[in-house]
């Protein structure tokens, strides 16, 4: 996958993520979705669960609680209620 | 003149002051930096959440727009949030937040507007109360709390959209003291209702860039203004912690400075005192020895 997607998870205490990966898992409010480089303009509030970030061969898990997720042009951000990285 | 032993005593207080004022100075120090941190870590938050507004804001217009996004379409009656610190002992730190609300409050009431204020933090209260007492509808003591979470704006925010909603209140502005460095801290204003739209924060390409909603625009800007306000509050909440940390820890730094140059002129003025006594002694010996 030659495209990377910018993504960068923040809480507000502090930015928990932030970096280039291949694609991100989040638990939308209306059903999960994934995110790749280039995806179309969205917006969706979110639901406790888990984020799932997969960067080549490595997968980085967050549990997060509510918040809002917003896939624009420079990538994808997430503002978590709450933020922290599961041990996988 | 005074003598010597009350001279004595009035250095070693001078001395013990010193000593205090060196300790809270390195106390405040050692906070600012870790309430620093804070403030520096929640900024991506709150820049972020703003940046999303805008960009929905963009696409939200007309009637369709809540409330706390568009206003009632009246400015007549004001809330002032004042945001100083729970303890003093910080400088001009308070008095430069209070001023700054103050000279709003009066502008406001000058041009018969109906203004209420609630304050955050212990010491906003006695320099409002005095001049619009009967204007502070709620004060929030923070002193009890150890680390500030948006659970502690969390209440805060609250009871700010109640009175809104309730058609209360019009315009909603909230001072605190904007943590520029260490030694600068800026007595902001800063506007929570309606929700003011940075448009420098919105990229080119992303004007009227189609968004899929879900659920609707709305729906969503119906959850994130009022999350917005919290995150708005809690920001200038840490901002405020900084500002204080390092507002005391120069007014500190002054007192320690003051005390020592004081501790050196009394010193310079007791061993005098003690030369001349000494002096005058010997010549009563000398002469007495004379005389005889």
């Amino acid at each position: 996958m030659a495209e990377k997607l910018h993504f960068s998870l923040v809480a507000p205490e502090r930015e928990v993520f932030s970096g280039e990966v291949d694609r991100v898992d989040a638990p939308g409010a209306e059903g999960d979705f994934g995110v790749l480089a280039g995806h179309s303009p969205f917006m969706t509030a979110l639901r406790e669960g888990v984020v799932m970030v997969v960067n080549g061969a490595q997968t980085r898990v967050f549990q997060i609680q509510g918040g809002f997720a917003d896939v624009n042009a420079q990538g994808l951000t997430i503002l978590a209620e709450q933020a922290v990285e599961a041990s996988v | 003149m005074a003598s010597l032993k009350e001279m004595r005593n009035r250095i070693s207080s001078v001395k013990a002051t010193q000593k205090i004022t060196k300790a809270m100075q390195m106390v405040a120090a050692a906070k600012l930096k870790r309430s620093q941190d804070a403030a520096q870590n929640a900024r991506p938050y709150a820049e972020r959440m703003s940046a999303v507004i805008s960009n929905l804001a963009a696409g939200v217009s007309g009637d369709g727009a809540p409330k706390l996004l568009a206003g009632t379409g009246s400015d007549r009656r004001h809330l002032i949030i004042v945001a100083a610190a729970d303890r003093g002992l910080a400088g001009g730190f308070t008095t430069s937040i209070t001023r700054a609300a103050r000279d709003r409050i009066q502008a406001l009431v000058s041009e018969g507007k109906d203004v209420k204020i609630i304050t955050i933090g212990k010491k906003a209260v006695p320099p409002l109360r005095r001049l619009f007492g009967d204007k502070i509808v709620a004060s929030y003591d923070l002193s009890a709390e150890r680390t500030l979470t948006l659970s502690v704006a969390q209440p805060i925010a609250e009871d700010i959209i109640g009175r809104f909603e309730a058609g209360e209140v019009d315009v909603v502005t909230l001072f605190y003291s904007r943590f520029k460095s260490v030694v600068s801290q800026v007595p902001t204003a800063q506007q929570l209702i309606p929700a003011q739209i940075a448009d420098a924060a919105l990229a080119p390409d992303l004007k009227g860039a189609a968004y899929d909603y879900e659920p609707s625009e709305e729906g969503i800007l119906e959850t994130l203004l009022p999350r917005n306000i919290t995150v708005q509050i809690l920001s200038a909440l840490l901002e405020n912690m900084a500002g204080f940390y390092a507002s005391q820890m120069t007014a500190m730094d002054n007192a320690t400075r003051n005390a020592g140059d004081m501790i050196r002129g009394l010193t310079i003025q007791y061993n005098r005192t003690r030369q001349a006594q000494i002096t005058k002694e010997l010549i009563e010996i000398i002469s007495g020895a004379e005389a005889l």
